[in-house]
């Protein structure tokens, strides 16, 4: 009996947490993906005792120092420890997905389910934007807003959310026509629930898992976009230790020091690699017939 | 080859009836809604880079008339760029201009903004075509490779490889490229089109530097221009490469999981055979539409990459006038590249259609 309480006692989702993650452990590359996201949220939250310098502090006695000894990536051009840097960055990174899913997840939801549940003309329209915004790369739109914003790292994170809602929707909506019909719906619908009730409390629940995921994938992305925005001046502007503002600055070194642009550039390709090893796992986890969808 | 006879259950059997040619009238009604698709979204597009231009925080007459200007000229030309008027109205006047061919003067060069683009243009279709050219004929044969070694080792390897392919920063690719094959071992040429000392000496034609200096017989030319194209055009095919893999893979997969492949190994084909004469020859135009799309988005990564590389394209011209704060500019290379996507979508989906037999 005690067992089948403790059984009862534990939720559903995070049963279901459990098995993903033990599918995930299975495949050495999402693990690996999944290893290098733990150790990238372990470094960002103790980025102050993990770091041995300052990420701003300079020491100009000390500019373009090699790698090895005191610092082990290296000084850049005004003596500031890279490693020290890169370590900071993580909650640049970090903070930058975080609010561009926090932004993103709640627009394509609410865009996707309304038109996949309304349908009709509200439908059409909805699909036409979408396909509009589709219609274009994301980094090229980003700029374009980025050009309109004013370049800042906010405004970087305004246009790389204004981007990439899209296929969050597409997503949403395609799901949200499977459940349109249940019958589990429709006796929502006939004890007389409203619209808003419906799409809410039966469909959006429906859809999180399936979202969650395209989220997930989304992230490499995301960072690489950051970066690219960064790296062209329109993302975090120096001295924020942003990963591809730091290869801009170091670009002008280069030939003579070539850990300024090398170690920035390793971080943002391993970040971006795990982000689509865990996606990829995730997406065979979860549903093998997603597999070609954008 | 048990596995893949339970896949296909008995409706796939069933549906195999006898060849019979049935040659149906082109579906002119479809393309028709296509092409009204087409004309919507190129209206939105139309209304986004409209809003996009008008967003911006700094004055536009400022920009134009400077800070010491009276007031008199300053309302001068508020009132030419028509911006007294209501908002709409506004809207009307840029349609009617773009429609015309009219986007306005750039401020840097004071030149159209079209006939600036037009005359980089070349350069980067020249980079793209180029290193579309390597992506795809990477991305298909490692796609195949996979999928006939699924799960198995070199699958693992090109999953891996792709995947990088995907994640690294571009830009920083690029770097790295020049550090190591022009800085350290000096296999390829720098940044540029072509050596400095070169430049100005063939005739601009067509704007295509190889075909350029192929045209005038330049050879060395030529040389020094293919030098400097390899590295960027590598890196940007590299890059596009992932997704051509993963399609082809799953493409191929698909195939290769058909009762006709088991069909065509039992009647004494060959593995090679059945995987390159039938199974490869039924993906063909799937594969050609997700070039099309992968050529698309070779022109994000062209920005990125051309920025690196002091490629005198479209990339570097966006990039350039962003900088300065010349909407006129960057707002056009936006819509053309908003054009150019809708173009290749529209021309990949029809040649699915005229290929395809069973979209029609």
């Amino acid at each position: 009996m005690t067992t089948q309480a403790t059984k009862l006692a534990v939720p559903g989702p995070l049963l279901a947490l459990g098995n993903i993650l033990r599918f995930l452990m299975k495949s050495p590359t999402s693990a690996f993906g999944l290893l290098v996201i733990s150790v990238l949220i372990v470094v960002a939250v103790f980025a102050p005792w993990i770091a041995p310098y300052e990420p701003y502090a300079q020491d100009l006695n000390n500019t373009l120092a090699a790698p090895g000894g005191a610092h082990v990536f290296g000084t850049d051009e005004l003596g500031r420890d890279i490693f020290s840097r890169l370590v900071y960055g993580t909650r640049i990174t970090l903070t930058i997905i975080f609010l561009v899913s926090i932004v993103v997840g709640p627009i394509g939801l609410f865009v996707g389910t309304t038109a996949g549940y309304l349908g009709g003309k509200y439908d059409t329209v909805m699909m036409r934007i979408t396909d509009i915004f589709l219609s274009f790369p994301s980094l090229i739109l980003s700029l374009a807003f980025v050009a309109a914003l004013g370049p800042s790292l906010n405004n970087a994170i305004i246009a790389i959310a204004l981007t990439s809602w899209p296929p969050i929707a597409r997503l949403a909506r395609a799901e949200t026509l499977t459940f349109r019909s249940a019958d589990y719906v429709a006796a929502a619908r006939l004890q007389g629930a409203s619209t808003s009730r419906i799409i809410i409390k039966s469909i959006v629940p429906m859809c999180l898992p399936s979202v969650l995921i395209r989220l997930t994938l989304n992230m490499a992305t995301v960072i690489l976009t950051a970066a690219g925005l960064g790296f062209l001046g329109l993302g975090a502007q120096p001295p924020v230790p942003e990963w591809g503002a730091m290869i801009a600055m170091g670009r002008r070194y280069m030939i003579d020091s070539w850990w300024l642009v090398t170690f920035p550039g390793f971080a943002i390709l391993l970040v971006g690699l795990a982000f689509n090893l865990l996606g990829d796992g995730l997406r065979d986890a979860l549903d093998p017939k997603q597999m070609n969808r954008r | 080859m048990s596995k893949n006879s339970k896949t296909a259950g008995w409706g796939s059997a069933l549906a195999v009836s006898p060849a019979k040619k049935i040659r149906r009238p082109f579906n002119w009604r479809s393309l028709m809604s296509q092409l009204f698709t087409v004309a919507v979204t190129l209206f939105g597009l139309l209304v986004l880079t409209f809003v996009i231009g008008r967003m911006m925080p700094s004055d536009p007459v400022r920009a134009i008339v400077g800070e010491d200007a009276t007031r008199e000229t300053y309302e001068m030309v508020f009132r030419q760029l028509g911006l007294d008027r209501p908002l709409w109205e506004q809207f009307f006047i840029y349609l009617r201009d773009v429609l015309t061919g009219n986007f306005g003067v750039s401020i840097r060069t004071g030149q159209p903004v079209i006939t600036d683009i037009l005359h980089v243009l070349p350069a980067t279709i020249e980079l793209a075509t180029f290193a579309i050219l390597i992506g795809a004929t990477l991305g298909v044969s490692l796609g195949v490779l996979a999928a006939v070694n699924k799960d198995r080792w070199p699958d693992h390897v090109i999953r891996v490889f792709s995947l990088m392919g995907h994640s690294m920063p571009i830009f920083w690719t690029g770097m790295i490229g020049l550090l190591v094959f022009y800085a350290a071992l000096g296999w390829v040429g720098g940044s540029g089109r072509m050596a400095d000392f070169y430049i100005g000496l063939v005739d601009e034609r067509t704007g295509f530097l190889l075909i350029d200096s192929a045209l005038a017989q330049d050879w060395e030319v030529f040389r020094s221009a293919l030098n400097h194209l390899i590295l960027p055009a590598s890196i940007l095919g590299y890059s596009s490469s992932a997704y051509i893999t993963r399609m082809t893979r799953s493409f191929m997969l698909d195939q290769i999981n058909q009762e006709y492949i088991t069909t065509a190994r039992v009647k004494g084909l060959s593995r090679r055979q059945t995987i390159w004469r039938h199974a490869f020859l039924n993906i063909r135009v799937q594969l050609v539409t997700i070039v099309a799309l992968a050529y698309g988005s070779l022109l994000e990564g062209a920005v990125l990459i051309e920025t690196v590389f002091a490629w005198p394209g479209f990339g570097q011209y966006l990039t350039n006038n962003m900088l300065i704060g010349d909407m006129n500019a960057v707002m056009t290379c936006v819509l053309i590249v908003g054009v150019i996507f809708i173009t290749l979508n529209l021309i990949s989906d029809m040649l699915y259609r005229i290929f395809d037999p069973r979209t029609r």
